[in-house]
Order: structure tokens, then sequence, then C-alpha cells
């Protein structure tokens, strides 16, 4: 992991830097802000260049800076977080709503303010709904979908604005299950941010296990030994494997292919065994620490019984690609185009099926990334159809990694000594089944954490997946969805 | 479409008999809550509660440690902190009890007042159950694992319990997560649109106490207080062989498990 180059800007020099880095093929990957002395701090996160991040440190003016959103609209989302969270004006902002507090809910300071004695006072109001206007809006029916949504599944809100089968304009309203993580950090050793970690996106514990650990270990110059660098490939595509046989049942469940769907979920179940057996935990908890991993894991027999999932995987994924009935449901369903995908912050095998090339894995490598050989899946599509063949492409790979870290394991201990000096600052990031993980930490001058921020995968995701609903038909919108593979934990925080 | 049933038939039965004797829980390997041994446990040392985040281990004025299971989110680092082996990993996942006081650790295994809960269970729901599920702010562990319960492997739906989507069909509310402050609202009005008799399982510890994520500016520490729980399910999330113990136990198909923080063998607690 290279660190990243770190630059002070003036708020005016933003609109102009941000201008350059996008002309010159670099990308925003998120914001944020925290309080260093007592005053507030901006940073921003570019990739400018293969390999390397920049970071830009912007001190605001009267709490007050440049709204970059109409220059890179990705950022039109950190900056809404921004100023519920830790007050920031940003100027000329298009999107003046409120984000992650939900209207009607008013905080007795920006909750990030340190040692701000916060409540929350909500009175649940209705979310404000696009001018209407037209000759058939008389006909337009606004449906209010969740947050409590039928079947077994995450708290979120759906608007949609539609006339009989068609969507005119969609509406997400997420952040209902916004529980304060990143403040939860505040306070913290080095040793409990796994813990935590874990728990902001259940199904991605080991990405955000690993992202936080590499920002304490980049925080503490730590050198996390050759074996746990290659165990953590293992564990991070362990994750991916499972997410994605997953996703594939649940797609199967939105195109009503019920045996697809219960062959799906039965491999994810295998899958699963598979890492209980391995870490104790079907999540893969519990072996991320800083500086390495808390223990061994149980690698006996897990050759064999991949073997065997992957022997059952094969035919399953064939299926799934000649079967015309399910074709028929993703071909050219919920598209999401290259530029929007760019231009929204669209991440993981989501901007991977709209034709852009990027993989945390290889772009920026860490853990032992840069010694494996593997391909980035790549589709231009940017269909429903485009992202099922995306994952299964990243399946396939995910086995293929797992066998060449069993075969090139080398021995060694697992675990290194890692505590953050007082003071210190860090940036990890992974790319989870999801897409983008970052994790940046602030270490007080106590030598306990004093801001950590976690820029999720399906935070950015979110923001993309309206853009593939507007104009389209209620016949389509699960399967569009399913075809995201979003958390809303995970988005939330 | 017949090639799918073809391949569907070829697969065979995967679904396992568990809970029915002989039947496999596919959960070999899984680690459960730190089992506790007070025996060993040194006075004056405070390593494990000081690596307990959720606080499930606290010290006990004049020596020793409460440990309260109900808080417990299997992160198992006060097995590694202990120096004298007091805590030890175990596979005791099953942990659902009818009282709150049952997830804490006591000397004696004692029974709850009040224990027998609603003996006209049965009587009403027969052997079978509808579920509404409300999500008040998880990490989608919970659900993860909610979902694996209708995969084949455990197939719920042979038991005859059913998620449903309406309150207004549901005996039992689920409920993950430590209730957020924007959740609590559509939570209760979940319970206030459930016909009665209704119950309510508080699943997994975040509903049970907050465990690592209840508190702060926009969260609650659980079901507590809020709504009144038939069956506590700690765990991290509990896994679906816990899930569907629990839901057996809350139609008294099956006996609870555990009393003052000891797991039993099958039987002694009933």
């Amino acid at each position: 992991m290279n660190a990243p180059l770190l630059q002070d800007l003036a708020p005016s020099q933003l609109p102009e830097r941000a201008r350059a880095l996008l002309e010159s093929g670099g990308r925003l990957q998120m914001a944020y802000a925290w309080f260093p002395d007592g005053a507030i701090e901006l940073r921003y996160l570019a990739a400018a260049r293969p390999k390397v991040f920049e970071i830009w440190r912007v001190r605001p003016e009267n709490g007050t800076a440049p709204s970059l959103a109409a220059v890179a609209p990705l950022l039109s989302w950190y900056e809404r977080e921004i100023a519920d969270l830790c007050g920031v004006r940003f100027e000329g902002r298009p999107e003046p709503d409120p984000l992650v507090l939900l209207p009607g809910a008013r905080a007795s300071a920006p909750p990030l303010t340190p040692g701000a004695d916060l409540r929350i006072d909500y009175t649940p109001q209705f979310a404000r709904l696009p001018e209407i206007a037209g000759p058939d809006r008389a006909d337009v029916q606004v449906l209010p979908f969740g947050p409590v949504r039928g079947d077994v599944l995450e708290s979120a809100q759906f608007l949609f604005l539609y006339i009989g089968e068609a969507i005119l304009h969609y509406l997400p309203k997420l952040f209902f299950k916004h529980r304060g993580m990143e403040k939860r950090f505040e306070g913290l050793n080095a040793p409990f941010a796994p813990v935590l970690a874990e728990r902001v996106s259940g199904v991605d514990s080991v990405a955000h296990a690993l992202a936080c650990c590499q920002a304490l270990e980049a925080a503490a110059g730590c050198a996390v030994p050759p074996r746990a660098h290659w165990l953590r490939v293992l564990l991070a595509e362990l994750e991916r494997l499972y997410n994605h046989l997953h996703y594939l049942g649940h797609l199967c469940h939105t195109t009503t292919l019920k045996v697809g769907e219960a062959q799906g979920k039965y491999l994810e179940e295998l899958a699963k065994q598979i890492n209980g057996r391995l870490a104790g935990s079907r999540f893969l908890r519990g072996l991320v620490i800083p500086g390495g991993l808390h223990r061994e894991p149980r690698l006996d027999g897990l050759r064999e019984s991949l073997a065997r999932l992957q022997e059952q995987f094969a035919p399953y994924a064939e299926m799934l690609e000649t079967s015309t009935t399910h074709l028929d449901r993703l071909i050219t369903t919920g598209v999401l185009p290259r530029r929007t995908a760019f231009d929204q912050g669209a991440s993981g095998p989501i901007e991977r099926a709209s034709g852009l090339d990027r993989d945390l894995r290889r772009d920026h490598p860490y853990a032992a990334y840069d010694e494996l050989k593997f391909p980035v899946a790549l589709r231009t599509a940017g269909d429903a159809h485009a992202r099922q063949q995306v994952r299964l492409a990243e399946i396939e790979s995910s086995l293929a990694l797992i066998r060449a870290v069993l075969d090139e394991l080398p021995e060694g201990p697992v675990h290194a000594e890692c505590t953050p000096p007082p003071g210190s600052e860090g940036l990890g990031w992974a790319e989870s089944p999801r897409g983008s993980l970052y994790y940046a930490v602030h270490v007080g001058s106590d030598g306990r954490i004093a801001r950590m921020k976690i820029k999720s995968p399906s935070f950015s995701n979110w923001r993309a997946f309206p853009f593939t609903v507007h104009d389209t038909n209620m016949m389509d919108y699960a399967i569009d969805e399913a075809s995201f593979g979003l958390t809303v934990a995970g988005c939330d925080r | 479409m017949p090639v799918w049933t073809l391949y569907g038939l070829k697969q065979g039965k995967v679904s396992q008999r568990w809970p029915a004797v002989g039947g496999d829980d596919g959960q070999s390997g899984v680690l459960g809550f730190p089992r506790f041994d007070p025996a060993q446990c040194q006075s004056g040392c405070r390593d494990c509660a000081d690596a307990c985040l959720p606080q499930a281990i606290t010290l006990k004025e004049g020596g020793g440690v409460n440990v309260d299971y109900g808080r417990c989110v299997q992160c198992q680092l006060c097995v590694t902190a202990c120096p004298s082996g007091a805590f030890t990993l175990s596979s005791d996942w099953a942990f659902g009890v009818r009282a709150r006081e049952d997830l804490v650790w006591a000397q004696a295994a004692n029974s709850a007042a009040g224990q027998t809960l609603k003996r006209e269970i049965r009587k009403v729901f027969g052997r079978s159950l509808h579920v509404r599920h409300v999500d008040a702010g998880s990490c989608n562990g919970c659900e993860s694992e909610l979902q694996a319960l209708n995969n084949p492997y455990y197939n719920l739906h042979r038991l005859g319990v059913f998620f449903t989507p309406s309150p207004r069909f549901a005996d039992l509310l689920l409920v993950t997560g430590p209730v957020t402050y924007a959740m609590k609202g559509p939570l209760l009005a979940a319970y206030e649109g459930m016909p009665e008799p209704r119950f309510v399982m508080a699943a997994g510890t975040c509903a049970c106490s907050g465990g690592t994520n209840g508190g702060g500016y926009a969260c609650g520490r659980g079901l507590d207080g809020l709504l009144p729980v038939d069956v506590w399910l700690p765990g991290c999330p509990p896994n679906p062989a816990a899930f569907i113990h629990a839901l057996l136990m809350l139609l008294q198909r099956l006996p609870q498990r555990v009393r003052g923080g000891h797991l039993m063998e099958d039987g002694d607690g009933r």
C-alpha cells in the first residue's frame, strides 16, 4: 500500500483542482470532515493516477466551502452528509435537502461535533417530492413503500411517482438505519476498532475489518507479516464468494426462476458453512485485527470443500447463462450508462458492468494482491445481465485466487505489534464484494481514535441506482434492485 | 421449464432432518458464546472486562465478574485476554430464553418466575407460526441468516414457520437491530397492527441489549422497555439453527436450553 499524498488547498482552489483532476482522467473517491483541535477540516480523497491517492486538506472559511457537486456530481451526497453531521455549509449546493438526517429530524448540534451532548428530536415528515408538471399530472400517483418492507429485507423507504405500470420518477429514502457508527469509534483503542467495523455491514465483515485495520496499520507504520497478508486475501475472497452466490440466488428469485433461486442460496449456504469451519464464524468475523490476524484459520479440508463447491457451481452458472426466461428479464433491464456510472460514482461490480475498468485490488493493491495475478471482470452493456456476468466471472476468479493462496502461502507468524501513536492518521481501503470501501482514521493526542470515516460501496451505488429506475416500469424494478446487490446497513452506517 | 426441473431433481434432497434426531444442524466449527468458569477466575484481574467492547463482562464489587450473554457479540476477545483460562471457546449458540435474566451468568441454574409462558400458545397456533420481521437498524448480518432459513438446507417452511409481509397476519414480531430513532415509530406501528395474541422476539444481540452498536445519538439499546419480549435470542448474528431453535422454543416444540447463562443438555431446561 502506497501512502497517499497530502496536499493543502484553499477553499477557492477546490473547483479548479477538481476540474483538472477529472480532465486528466482521475476521479474523486470520497469527502469527509473532522475537527482537529476543535476547528473543522475537510478532506477530499482523489485517485489521480494508478497506485497513488491524493488527499486534499481544506480549511473552510467561516464554516463555508464551495460546492463541487456541479463539477463532480458524486460529491453531492458527501456534501449533504458533511452538512448534516458536521455543520459545514457548501455554497451553491444543487441538492439542498438533508441526506442522513430524515425529514423531521433535528439534532441539537451537528452529531460529529466533538463533545456535543446530542439528542435527535424526530417528528416524522413526508419527504419533499419533486414538482409534478405536464398535462398528465393529475394522473400521477405516489407510492411510498417501506420502511418496513415485505419478506426479510432491510429497512428503507422507496417513493415511486408512477402512472399505471410506468415509473416516472423514483426516490429512495435511506438512512432509517443510521446508527451513528462513525461516532461510536471515537474514544476507542485500536484493538476494539475491527470488532465495531465488522458490525457496520455484516455481509461485508472482512472488507470492513480489513480496511479499518489497514488504516490503523498505516497510522502506526507497522509491518504486517507476509502470511497474514496472504490469509487476508483468502478471507476477502471467501467473503466475495458467499456474497456473489447469494446475489445469484436472489436475482433468480426476482426473475421467478425457483430452482435457480434454491440452488444459488444452497451454494451460498455451503460457502457459509465452509466459513464457519474455517473461522468459527459464518461471516468470517474475529480474525482480522490490527497487525495481522487474531489466530490461524483452520485450513484443513478447505481445498476439497471448495473443489466440491466449484463442481456444483460450474453447471449452475452455465444454466443461468443459457436460460432464456431468466435472460429475457435481465437483458436491457436497469441500464446504467458508462458516463452516469462515472459521474455518480458507481462502484465495484456495478461500474465494471458499465465498462469502467477499476478494481482496488489491482489499481491500489493491498494485502498480498500485488503478488497475485487475476483478471478484472469487465462488461459494457451496463444492464442487469452484465451485472450478473461480472459476478459470475468474479466467483471463478475468487475460487482461483483462493487456490493460489493455498498453493503459495508463506510460513511464519500471523501477527505483529501495531499501536498507532498519538496524533497519527491513516487511510485503508479494500475492494469489498460490492465495491470500493475506505476507512480514514485520525488518532487523538490520547492515542485513542478521534475520528473514523467510513465510505461504503453501497453509499456510492445507492447514489447511482435511481438513474436506472427513472422512466422504466414497475415490473422490472425488483430485478433491477436485486441486480445491484445493495446493502442498506453499509450505506446508512 | 423442464430443464430446470430435471436439474433440480438431479440435485436431490438437501434439507436436513434437524432439529429431528440424527439431522445435521450445519454449524460444524461455528463458535458460540465463550464459556465462563468462575473457578478459574483470578481475583484482582480485569483483563476480560477491558477486552469486552459491549460490556457483557463487567467487574463485580468485591471481586469477580458479571457475565451477561445478552450483551455478548461473540468476538471471542475475552478468551484471548483471560490469563487463567476462565473463558473458553465453545460451540454454545442455542441461547434463546424466555426471561432476560437467564442470559446473565448465575451460580445456580435457576428458573425465573413466570417461565411457563402463555400455556395456550400451542392451542392457539397449533404447530404453525407466521412471522413479521422488522429490521430496526441491524448490520444486515441477522437478515442474512434469516434469509438463509428459507434456503433448501434449513427449509423453514417444513416446520410450519412462515414469514408474512403484513403484521395483520402475523403471530410473532421478530425484531433485529438496536432500534434507531427513525425505526422506533415504524416498529411500534407494526406491533400495533398485529392481532392478539401476539408475540415478540428480540433477535440478535443488538435487539437484546444494543450490543456494540446501540446507544449514541441515533440508537436505542434494543427492545428492553420498548416492547413486551417473549423470547430473547442473543448472537451476533444468531446462526440459522439458533433461529430455528428459538422459533420452536416459542412454540413449545423444543425446550429452552439456557438457564442462568448455562447451556444445558436437552431436557434439563424443560
